[in-house]
């Protein structure tokens, strides 16, 4: 394989294609495909904007008699949507930037500098994401309940029915995928940039701080975008940590358009779609970063 | 129509408002010692309530329901001068949380139901009797509502608001036009369900995904095979499962299976309800919100009839009726204020002002103002008050544990297969002596 | 206490050069900081309370009372999830279904997906987007489009292809041979998604030259996959098979939406849950259950790990 030869391949590719036949059968696989795999959500749209009366009378999979835009804002107001919003946000956002602190110091340790603790460390942290929360549900409710916080920090007086105690466990919990995708990532840069930050004297925190973590910005990006989903879509912890109906996250508020006995679906499935625009958002927004972030990573074990 | 929580609730109102006297108050306060008890420790603010006379008041209501609880609140408050500070959690969440809710820090009172679920909690110390406030409550209430208020230790521990019937439904215009009546005995039901179903219709509405609906029906026909006192002997664990008894119950109940809905294992009793509203089911067992979604036009085409009897013995003298009111924590911050609330909400007044905000709903004081009801309501009253035994439902009278890991699950897979009733009350039997240690 | 000796490690591929360098105090004190709270966090409140429900396990609490209301029982849990818990062997097996599931047609589907949108097509960002989102969307509306589509009479499969309203239809979600297969097409939609994003990455990241070396060969498209990007992509390939495997002992959302994980939708983490959250605190029992799923999770940790491990001695 001669150098010329690639780059003529190279060349080749390079070049603008011509639209032969298989890209076309490869946009018409893609564009099938998509739609197959979003028709399930646009039929749920599609619902979301017919009263429930109407389906109730005619059935799902019928044409519309009304088409309007009540449920979404009668599940606006009645799921009180901003206010429970607010509250995921008062815990998504810390979480996610103490996550990303504590798991890119973890990674740069663990792949920068070399410890015989490094492989057990990575152990303890993976190991933790990957149990079921409802393991750990009890006998963290007990320990919450015993810890005190000042007021000022927690209106109950404990960790129990804080946001700290929310944001703390979700840190501990999605620490350990984040740790590892960094420490893949780390290893990736070269280490010649981490030598001559350390020949001018730099200590590891302004290594860390200064060099490596502005490198990994992209995978910072991409893990962010996948913690907020995480975090923001997660109704365990909050079932029972927080006791306050007020202070629940956004899941919550979902659960408020459910009656005792009777749960409008339609109104539900209104309420459910603009919940899910923010993590959509995030990701559309992100996305840029979020593919080249974790390409980084899988480069190199 | 959009639902808003009131002022007095208002959570980030109160958010603020504790903040900042929390903040005044904790330097105040900082002698009384903050790093406190973990189960049910004071803390600062606490004294700030007892200051200003306040109630907090845990909610499960939605909707309609925290209006008009709101509102009695509001009554109360003006009637008393105390302040009530409610905490609503949607009502499938404060279900599944109410066991840490009650060993965490719990508010004063807390709306809950009447049955073992209630028992159970008091027995284990998480609940506050109430003799006292039953005192003057007991005159205004049917006898079978205080024995249902009533712990296992003999004390009372709810005060009770509201309930509602489990009855047959069905829909007049479409009986009239075929020609049904109303089945008093198990072989006229099973006669016009052939009747139904030889006239294209799905005979008896039935729908099980949910795994509850189900239990209403056992519940009834073994009230009926058996008796009252062998149901709540039989909840309450006294009676096993692998009984001749228990065993009929599900023999008779086989009978009914092939006029059941098709499907019924995959449909939810909203299902059932189109089904009825739709002319497409004659007849539907489910309690008494089986209307809240019919077409306003349809509602006063609904009818009912109690389930059938089965042994003249017993006859047609219980009914599950399930109570709904509330209860004091284990040790609430305002015991006497707490008292008071809870005492008020079981008076006719306060129904009277709770009832029309949240329609569909039967008051169980006997003096409370019937005169808003419909002619359907009217009559499940008179029902209710004419049936001499009350029960609770089965996941009311029974251990919670019980009820939905092990109950749901088998009536699920008697549905499946009716056949096997031997081996499906030996598993249950097992499972009962596992949970209830005999 | 041993002075720290740190070795930089190298990227590799490239000359390994190993120096050892000592930490001066300030970068000790950095290092244990940055480990040390990550440590605390995780190990208080994580790892703590997991022993704890080890320990539970060999109880017979029901989440009431203190801790001298906590009964030993011994292994009595354990036996009777074995005997007498009819949901338990027919979890397990949902279980190991939703696994083969995943590992047969949700990875590789999403394996394919990326592998498409990696050829540089005009729009593949719009693709990806849309393609990625069952990924975000909650479990409520995942349940509510179940109902749409499988509800006996209302879903769409029954009333566009069988006659409800007579009494012909199929029984999606209340029939237990059923069910578990039509919630899987679900469950791979979802997974599938998750894939892709992850492969894409992978893809991304893959080395041109050894692509057009493989197409200069004139070998045709599998061939070049299976020789040259797959073994190329092993990092990432152990990423997908360990979450494939988690994904499927963990799955609990979409049944538990669609009618509380019963009746043929059985599976570990609703035992678990249905044994430990609600009024129905049976918190020995539920947290033997847990031990069991924990133990069958460890095995792919181990795996993973083990793996990761060689990368970096590699």
């Amino acid at each position: 394989m001669t150098s010329a030869a690639l780059t003529a391949a190279r060349a080749k590719r390079a070049a603008p294609k011509r639209v032969g036949l298989p890209r076309v059968g490869l946009h018409a696989f893609l564009i099938v495909t998509t739609l197959l795999w979003i028709s399930p959500i646009v039929w749920a749209v599609f619902t979301a904007f017919r009263p429930y009366g109407d389906t109730s009378l005619h059935g799902y999979v019928s044409w519309p008699r009304q088409f309007n835009f009540d449920n979404f804002t009668t599940a606006w107001t009645q799921a009180d949507l901003p206010h429970y919003f607010f509250n995921s946000i008062i815990v998504a956002v810390p979480a996610i930037i103490l996550i990303l602190l504590f798991s890119s110091s973890v990674a740069f340790v663990v792949s920068r500098l070399s410890f015989r603790w490094n492989v057990p460390l990575l152990i303890f942290f993976m190991s933790a994401n990957l149990l079921p929360q409802q393991v750990i549900l009890q006998p963290l409710y007990r320990l919450y309940l015993r810890i005190p916080l000042p007021l000022w920090l927690s209106d109950s007086g404990y960790v129990y029915d804080s946001y700290i105690g929310l944001i703390a466990i979700n840190v501990a919990f999605q620490t350990g995928f984040c740790t590892f995708v960094l420490s893949n990532y780390m290893k990736t840069i070269p280490k010649s940039l981490g030598e001559a930050a350390r020949v001018d004297g730099a200590g590891v925190a302004r290594q860390f701080f200064q060099i490596i973590l502005p490198l990994c910005r992209p995978a910072l990006a991409a893990l962010a975008t996948l913690e907020f989903t995480f975090i923001y879509n997660d109704f365990l912890w909050a079932l029972i940590l927080i006791q306050n109906g007020s202070k629940r996250p956004i899941t919550a508020a979902l659960n408020n358009l459910q009656g005792e006995f009777f749960t409008d679906n339609n109104l539900l499935a209104a309420g459910a779609l603009m919940t899910a625009i923010p993590t959509i958002l995030v990701f559309a927004a992100l996305q840029r970063h979020f593919v080249n972030g974790l390409t980084l990573g899988a480069k190199k074990g | 129509m959009s639902e808003h929580q009131p002022s007095s609730s208002d959570p980030s109102l109160s958010r603020r408002k504790f903040l900042a006297s929390g903040a005044a108050g904790a330097a105040a306060l900082a002698g009384l010692g903050t790093a406190s008890r973990a189960f049910g420790g004071l803390s600062p603010e606490v004294a700030e309530h007892l200051a200003a006379g306040t109630v907090t008041l845990g909610s499960y209501e939605t909707g309609a329901g925290i209006k008009a609880l709101a509102a009695a609140s509001k009554a109360f408050t003006k009637k008393t001068g105390t302040a009530v500070k409610i905490n609503t959690v949607d009502h499938n969440t404060f279900q599944e949380q109410i066991n840490s809710y009650l060993q965490g820090h719990p508010d004063d009172a807390f709306t809950w139901f009447a049955g073992y679920r209630m028992q159970f909690f008091a027995s284990k110390g998480l609940a506050t009797p109430l003799d006292d406030v039953w005192k003057a409550l007991t005159p205004q209430m049917p006898p079978s509502i205080k024995a249902a208020s009533t712990g296992l230790d003999g004390h009372q521990y709810l005060v009770p608001n509201k309930n509602y019937p489990w009855a047959v439904y069905y829909r007049k215009s479409l009986w009239k036009a075929n020609g049904y009546t109303v089945p008093k005995t198990w072989d006229q039901y099973i006669a016009l369900a052939k009747k139904m179903k030889a006239d294209g219709l799905t005979p008896i509405a039935f729908t099980d995904k949910d795994g509850w609906p189900a239990m209403g029906t056992f519940d009834i026909i073994n009230m009926r095979v058996n008796g009252y006192q062998f149901h709540v002997d039989l909840m309450a664990g006294k009676e096993g499962w692998d009984t001749p008894q228990a065993r009929a119950v599900f023999n008779q109940w086989a009978e009914l299976l092939p006029y059941y809905s098709q499907g019924a294992l995959g449909l939810t009793w909203q299902d059932g309800a189109v089904q009825l509203e739709k002319k497409q089911a004659g007849m539907f067992l489910l309690g008494g919100f089986v209307t809240s979604n019919f077409q306003p036009a349809n509602q006063p085409d609904i009818d009912f009839f109690p389930f059938p009897s089965i042994n003249s013995k017993w006859g047609q003298d219980s009914i599950d009726a399930p109570i709904d009111g509330y209860m004091l924590s284990k040790k609430p911050k305002n015991l006497d204020g707490a008292k008071q609330l809870v005492g008020f909400f079981g008076t006719a007044q306060a129904i009277n002002i709770y009832n029309p905000l949240n329609p569909g709903n039967l008051a169980v004081n006997i003096h409370a103002d019937k005169s808003h009801y419909t002619p359907l309501q009217k009559k499940e009253a008179a029902l209710i008050a004419s049936t001499k035994h009350i029960a609770q439902y089965m996941d009311r009278d029974t251990r919670p544990d019980f009820a939905s890991t092990v109950m749901i699950p088998s009536l699920q897979s008697f549905l499946n297969n009716p056949k096997d009733v031997n081996g499906l009350t030996k598993s249950i039997q097992k499972q009962k002596k596992a949970i209830f240690g005999s | 206490m041993a002075t720290d000796i740190a070795t930089s490690m190298g990227a590799g591929g490239a000359r390994e050069r190993k120096r050892a360098v000592r930490l001066s105090t300030g970068d000790r004190i950095a290092v244990t900081v940055m480990v040390g709270i990550p440590v605390l966090v995780t190990g208080g409140l994580i790892w703590f309370p997991t022993i704890a429900s080890i320990l539970l396990s060999f109880t017979n609490w029901d989440g009431i009372g203190g801790l001298h209301t906590i009964h030993w029982i011994g292994t009595t849990n354990y036996r009777q999830i074995a005997t007498i818990y009819p949901a338990f062997w027919p979890a397990l097996e949902h279980n190991l279904y939703w696994l083969g599931a995943l590992a047969f047609i949700g990875t590789p589907f999403g394996m394919l997906l990326a592998y498409q949108l990696d050829k540089r097509v005009r729009g593949s960002r719009i693709y990806q987007s849309l393609l990625y989102v069952p990924v975000v969307i909650a479990p409520a509306i995942i349940g509510l489009i179940s109902e749409l589509i499988l509800s006996p009479t209302q879903g769409l499969l029954n009333n566009l292809f069988e006659d409800p309203a007579h009494g012909h239809l199929t029984d999606w979600l209340g029939n237990p041979s059923l069910n578990l297969w039509a919630v899987l097409v679900f469950a791979c939609w979802r997974h599938a998604s998750y894939i892709m994003i992850l492969y894409l990455a992978g893809l991304k990241a893959l080395d041109p030259s050894l692509r057009e070396a493989a197409a200069i060969d004139g070998a045709g498209e599998w061939h070049a996959f299976r020789t040259v990007v797959l073994p190329a992509l092993k990092p990432i390939n152990i990423v997908l098979v360990v979450v494939t495997v988690i994904e499927s002992l963990r799955a609990f959302d979409i049944v538990y939406i669609i009618n509380h994980g019963r009746n043929g939708l059985e599976l570990l983490s609703v035992l678990i849950t249905d044994n430990i959250i609600g009024e129905a605190s049976r918190i020995g029992y539920g947290s033997a259950i847990a031990v069991v799923l924990l133990v069958i999770s460890l095995v792919p940790i181990i795996i993973f790990v083990w793996n990761s491990f060689q990368e970096q001695e590699a």
